[in-house]
């Protein structure tokens, strides 16, 4: 053990990151996804965590992830799992069952959410999935809290033999600040679990377990009253009081200088602490619950049930907005402050939404595609996530729809099955490697007459360039999948090729089975990188 | 001492090496110091910014308030005038004069500078055409960072100790270009 301390200037992810390597890590697991994929950046070229041999390479989606963190832990070591809030979606089922089976090593999984959607489809918070899970929430405030609570957090999984969830929002995992760091532990040896039956969830042993679980749950709410994430500051007896969960801490306390004296609950440690609420509540006219995302400790306080003696306020009343994400200015507004001064709109400003860049492979799918859906009125275009989507703005407005990971392919095909025609798919090698390849594998199964377009740039190119799973082995994967050797068609997208991809697409929308066109050429952006650094390395 | 700035842009143009040589100068005051940055989606052309607060004393929330910005920083003029609602009564607003037209519905130039004008404390200048004239297109970033130092309320010999040790790495030539770069930035915006 090492105890040099020093300070680093880390986003929230890289602290978390640092956080975890010196809390003994062996093994990161993750799937790129906005705000979490600089967790695993950092991981992969932090020195100590190669020099150690952390596993750090990127997983084909969020569940393949989860579950080779949990047979990590099954060999006795800590691991981490990241992902960005939909991810979670993909990741339940082994996050919610390795609650069941419980863990050897120690297992977070750290949960980055997006409330506002400045990158994403929705605003899901993701401490319901901890609450349905029965696992304990860890919501760091500050960049140091979640350095400090990753030791903690690990620690605490292995001592409760849980998985421990944590969440934080886009402003703490895409925020810098200074943060003390020291301490290295060692990595946990390979260890067998005590409990091997544990890890068979017939539903003999899962009822067993299950009932040790929910009987845990007042353990966590007992450790929520004492750790040292949570404090209750009574100010004054009867002031208003004030429940800060995670970021929201920071906002108030932004503006608490400007209030008569209140009280405040900061909650950074879930279950929520039952008596330090208790104790808040007994001491305060009424009480504001702050937390960024959906209103989940609102919710729980209130109840359903009207009682007139409480007073709450927050995102279900309207003092806090619905939906956004927190801001200084908004919470501001709830504790009852007049707002400051400002310049107006400058009307002069116009919206500059992202679009796709010059010299993308996608814009030359998007060229020709348009030209042949032109010919098929009734033709739709179901895409999916990624650079491409950005295909919806214009000038392209070539898609339809995009939903989840690997939903054009499926979607394709539900419409293609309810007799629409021609029912095309466009869709990432990334995404394709992520959740499309199943439903590829129904629409072959079906013979369902559709036209997939996997536009393979070679990465995952929307987080930044990660590796992607599938590269240069996507016409194999889709041969083996079953798809016609001849239906799947390898293009180059550059403007010189069009007209012969234009006229390919048509031959495959004509064909009435499962075809496969895949336009490949590397990503403008990781091109352009890769250029540049054999540049300095000739020099 | 209080400083909260907010850099921006378009994505791509490089506003985050404006904030990591203002950060690392902070930071070796002894300052404490929060930047928020956008990465994602955005960042495809769109427009982008981040807030940056220094402070001697600690700094609770990582966004900066409406109405409380001591200066905008901006790489793009209408960029700019798109956080107009965060700049403190008594702000400044530094920033390159040069469009980057990359929507169909631009503004005219006229309504620009009309707006423009509309700003109390304002330093104009074209960070572009500096650059160019003195064969470094692409210290823009750093020209307009000169003619911030100022506002931004640390010493000039501070910001060049940190393009110094920022720049290292890649070399005496380098790190000299861009001290030069801000030094042009300084001079033009006297």
């Amino acid at each position: 053990m090492s105890n040099d301390k020093k300070k680093m200037m880390l986003l929230g992810d890289q602290a978390i990151a640092l956080g975890a390597i010196n809390a003994g890590l062996s093994g990161v697991y993750a799937y790129p996804g906005t705000p979490s994929t600089e967790i695993t950046e950092f991981i992969q070229t932090y020195p100590l965590a190669k020099e150690r041999g952390i596993h750090s390479r990127w997983c084909t989606n969020e569940k393949t992830a989860m579950e080779a963190a949990l047979g990590m832990s099954y060999a006795g070591k800590r691991a981490l799992v990241c992902m960005k809030h939909v991810g979670m979606n993909v990741a339940a089922d082994p996050f919610v069952n390795s609650a069941i089976t419980g863990v050897n090593g120690g297992i977070v999984v750290l949960v980055a959410d997006d409330p506002s959607m400045h990158s994403s489809q929705n605003e899901q918070d993701t401490r319901f999935y901890g609450k349905f899970a029965l696992v304990p929430i860890f919501e760091p405030s500050s960049q140091q809290e979640a350095y400090d609570m990753m030791s903690y957090a690990f620690d605490y999984s292995e001592k409760m033999a849980t998985p421990v969830l944590m969440r934080v929002v886009t402003r703490m995992a895409h925020s810098r600040a200074v943060v003390e760091v020291g301490e290295k532990k060692e990595q946990n040896s390979v260890a067998m679990p005590k409990n091997a039956a544990d890890w068979v969830l017939l539903p003999v042993i899962a009822r067993r377990r299950y009932a040790q679980v929910v009987a845990q749950q007042a353990e966590y709410v007992a450790t929520s009253e004492t750790t040292e994430f949570n404090s209750l500051a009574i100010n004054k007896k009867g002031a208003k009081g004030i429940v800060a969960c995670g970021i929201a801490y920071n906002y108030v306390m932004e503006n608490v200088a400007e209030c008569d004296a209140v009280n405040i609950l900061k909650v950074s440690q879930y279950p929520v602490p039952a008596d330090l609420l208790k104790q808040l509540v007994e001491n305060s006219s009424e009480v504001l619950i702050a937390e960024d995302g959906q209103p989940f400790v609102e919710e729980q306080v209130r109840g359903i049930m009207p009682n007139e003696k409480l007073v709450i306020r927050g995102r279900l009343t309207g003092e806090l907005p619905r939906t956004g994400e927190l801001t200084p200015d908004n919470v501001r507004a709830a504790m009852g402050l007049a707002p400051h001064a400002t310049f107006d709109k400058s009307e002069a400003v116009v919206a500059r939404p992202p679009a796709l860049c010059q010299g993308c492979g996608h814009r030359d799918v998007y060229a020709t595609l348009k030209r042949v859906i032109a010919e098929y009125p009734q033709g739709k275009v179901f895409s999916d996530i990624g650079c491409y989507t950005l295909g919806a703005l214009p000038p392209f407005k070539a898609i339809d729809s995009c939903v989840d990971m690997g939903a054009s392919i499926t979607m394709a095909k539900g419409a293609s099955d309810a007799g629409l025609f021609p029912a095309v798919a466009v869709i990432g090698d990334s995404t394709f490697t992520h959740s499309g390849m199943t439903g590829l594998l129904d629409a072959v199964n079906a013979k369902a007459p559709i036209t997939v377009i996997i536009s393979d740039n070679l990465t995952t190119a929307m987080t930044g360039g990660q590796d992607s799973a599938g590269t240069n082995r996507l016409q194999a994967i889709c041969q083996g999948l079953g798809v016609e050797p001849e239906h799947i068609r390898c293009v180059v997208p550059i403007p010189k090729n069009h007209d012969e991809i234009v006229s390919i697409i048509r031959e495959e929308i004509e064909y009435k089975g499962v075809s496969v066109i895949i336009p490949c050429r590397e990503c403008i952006q990781t091109l352009n990188r890769r250029l540049k650094k054999q540049k300095v390395e000739k020099k | 001492m209080k400083t909260d700035i907010i850099l921006s842009g378009v994505g791509g143009q490089g506003i985050l090496s404006i904030a990591t040589v203002i950060g690392d100068a902070a930071l070796n005051e002894g300052l404490h110091l929060k930047q928020a940055e956008v990465h994602g989606m955005s960042q495809r052309g769109g427009d982008v910014q981040s807030n940056l607060r220094i402070s001697s004393e600690p700094i609770h929330s990582d966004l900066i308030p409406l109405g409380s910005a001591n200066v905008i920083i901006s790489l793009e003029p209408m960029e700019a005038l798109r956080y107009m609602p965060y700049l403190a009564p008594d702000g400044w607003v530094i920033t390159s004069s040069k469009p980057f037209v990359n929507i169909p519905n631009y503004p005219e130039q006229e309504a620009l500078d009309a707006a423009l004008a509309k700003v109390k404390n304002l330093v104009l200048f074209d960070v572009a055409q500096i650059a160019a004239d003195n064969g470094m297109p692409r210290s823009e970033n750093m020209v307009l960072l000169g003619g911030a130092v100022d506002a931004v309320g640390l010493s000039m010999d501070k910001i060049l100790d940190s393009v110094r040790r920022i720049f290292s790495s890649k070399g005496e030539a380098v790190v000299e270009q861009n001290i030069k770069a801000v030094m042009l930035g300084y001079e033009a915006t006297k």
